[in-house]
């Protein structure tokens, strides 16, 4: 009985402790990171982001210390944090040993679009803020969503385009927009192609994609729907022609954070439905 | 070389002696007073009266162990190196419009900047990741592209084919550079952001020990070559005349400005705009006699590289901006102005 108190005792004790050092002032350099300390209910500790930290909404009435690939060391300095967060895609690298000779807390978590980075990612920030337990629900979570969507290869040969400037990019492969679509089990037809390349029109025609993904943002630029469809280069494509074309907001195409099994669905559904889907 | 002098010294509007030494000392004294107003100032705020406690101090809070650790690690290297290359980049301006004749000429003209970038972006895209190759590289790529250029120009007589030679190279490191922006994939361009917009953050002390003395040793050797700049600005046949041998000058002053920009561009990147311009303020005040232009310049592009550097970082804290876009942004219109009221 003893022991059991002492061990009680403890394990309190060492609970306290944790809740004492967990931090508070946390800044967070990554647009999906900040979507997970939102996630695991820790919002509140944030008192900076970056300029990517666009979901939820709160995230973007915190002050910003800039884009995470070109932050400012000062800005997050200045916040005082007890704790930085950053995907190892934030720097310039020179910036993060910065931040560690200043005696900040730097913890960067990896950026790649699996699931295990995922997971790495949801484990490292939950650990970071004291919520280890919560994290490993969440991993579950994500997991058991994923699993319940029951995606098998369909084959499906797409197109995935974005339109940010007004010229349409082509995803290819080592893509987050690619993984995306290899776990909703489409075939992309730009696959002999590494990263985000101008989409020239003419092979568009002659890869004759069934179906053709692209962004909220990426339509607006593009001028709706039926502007879209009419693009030299889509126009031609079977996909256009059978009006097969999934919008997807573009953080939950591309965010790959605990919101991977909604996008997915959306995927999906989308994929193979026989009508334009939207969201 | 004796009457070379005597008409070098006497050019069409000399400044008295004692106007230049006072221009001279008033800037040395706002380069100082901006140096201590930027040191203080930026996204930490440190107040002014803790700053000799902060630097030299031996009990410190834990406010003030930040402050000192922003200052020394972080603040101080960038406010410092906005000195040298402001410093640099605008004597050697000065320099190569004296050289062409051309109030647009600066030391981008001979493919010193584009060629450092195209170095870097090499590294950047084709290297083993990490960083140590970047400067290096960078370095090479602008004394590569200077040397080619000039081998290109020199051929001829007169500065017009080393100019077009220069617009060439200019142009072909550019599509180079697109080139591999093209190949380059997520984590590289971000790299490569660097190189085109400029950026003092990051500066380091050790990056400080090598450049401070190299950018300020070589533009004392540049402003000892202010007879013949002098002398340049009467035509270059005039020159010759003059007795001064124009093509080992031309040699000499075209591998002084690549060596003094050269690291410079490889520790900051492209920053245009400051030696273009600012050789043209300070022309537009004090005349064209380079014993004095040269040293006031080189103040001069201290003081609005510090400037410049000042308001990116407290314009939009706590993030700040790229240098690039404020030294337009601000000189520009400053410069129309100047231009407009010396015309009235």
């Amino acid at each position: 009985m003893k022991k059991l108190c002492c061990a009680l005792l403890l394990s309190l004790t060492t609970l306290v402790a944790q809740a004492a050092s967990a931090p508070q002032r946390v800044v967070s350099l990554g647009g999906p990171l900040t979507e997970i300390i939102y996630a695991l209910n820790a919002g509140d500790r944030l008192v900076g982001v970056d300029a990517s930290s666009l979901y939820p909404a709160a995230a973007t009435k915190l002050p910003q210390v800039g884009y995470y690939r070109a932050f400012s060391v000062e800005g997050v300095a200045a916040l005082n944090p007890d704790l930085i967060l950053a995907t190892d895609q934030a720097g310039p690298p020179q910036a993060i040993s910065q931040l560690r000779s200043l005696g900040k807390r730097v913890i960067v978590l990896p950026s790649a679009p699996t699931l295990e980075a995922l997971e790495q990612r949801v484990q490292g920030v939950s650990a970071a803020l004291g919520l280890r337990d919560d994290g490993g629900k969440m991993v579950a979570q994500i997991r058991q969503q994923i699993a319940q969507l029951d995606i098998k290869p369909s084959g499906i040969r797409t197109l995935l385009v974005m339109n940010r400037t007004g010229k349409l990019e082509g995803a290819g492969t080592d893509t987050t927009a690619d993984a995306m679509l290899k776990l909703a089990g489409a075939r992309n037809v730009l696959a002999s192609q590494k990263g985000y390349k101008p989409l020239s029109a003419e092979a568009a025609i002659v890869l004759a994609p069934q179906a053709i993904v692209t962004t909220t943002m990426s339509l607006n630029t593009s001028g709706g729907l039926d502007a879209f469809l009419a693009l030299p280069g889509i126009a031609g494509t079977p996909a256009a022609k059978a009006r097969r074309v999934v919008v997807i907001d573009d953080l939950l195409l591309l965010g790959f954070g605990p919101r991977l099994a909604e996008g997915l669905a959306t995927l999906k559904t989308g994929l193979t439905a026989p009508v334009t889907a939207s969201r | 070389m004796n009457s070379a002098s005597a008409v070098a010294n006497t050019p069409a509007r000399l400044p008295s002696l004692h106007r230049s030494l006072a221009v001279f000392a008033t800037l040395t004294a706002v380069l100082v007073v901006l140096v201590l107003v930027s040191s203080a100032n930026g996204a930490v705020r440190i107040p002014f009266s803790a700053m000799p406690h902060v630097l030299f101090g031996d009990v410190l809070t834990d406010d003030e162990v930040l402050w000192r650790n922003v200052l020394m690690q972080v603040r101080l290297p960038r406010v410092l190196l906005a000195v040298v290359a402001g410093a640099g980049l605008t004597i050697t301006g000065t320099a190569m419009q004296a050289l062409f004749r051309n109030p647009l000429a600066e030391p981008g003209l001979i493919g010193i900047s584009s060629g450092g970038a195209l170095g870097a972006v090499a590294a950047i895209v084709l290297g083993a990741p990490g960083m140590f190759w970047l400067a290096p590289a960078a370095f090479i790529g602008s004394l590569l592209s200077t040397a080619v250029c000039y081998q290109l120009g020199s051929r001829q007589r007169g500065m017009g084919s080393l100019l077009l030679a220069g617009v060439a190279i200019n142009v072909i490191c550019g599509s180079m550079i697109g080139l591999f922006t093209y190949m380059a994939d997520d984590a590289q361009l971000r790299s490569l952001t660097f190189w085109n917009m400029g950026s003092l953050a990051g500066a380091t002390w050790s990056q400080l020990a090598f450049l401070a003395p190299w950018t300020l040793g070589l533009s004392l050797l540049l402003l000892r070559e202010w007879r013949a700049l002098n002398a340049l600005l009467l035509g270059e046949r005039e020159a010759q005349h003059l007795g001064f041998a124009l093509k080992s000058l031309r040699r000499r002053l075209i591998v002084l400005v690549a060596l003094i920009v050269g690291p410079l561009v490889a520790a900051t990147g492209v920053i245009g705009f400051v030696g273009l311009v600012v050789p043209h303020l300070v022309r537009l005040s004090l005349g064209a006699d380079h014993r004095w232009l040269l040293p006031n310049t080189l103040v001069a592009g201290a003081i609005a590289l510090s400037l410049a550097d000042w308001l990116a970082r407290i314009a939009v804290v706590p993030a700040e901006l790229p240098i690039g876009i404020v030294t337009s942004l601000v000189g520009g219109p400053f410069f129309l102005w100047m231009l407009t009221r010396k015309m009235r």
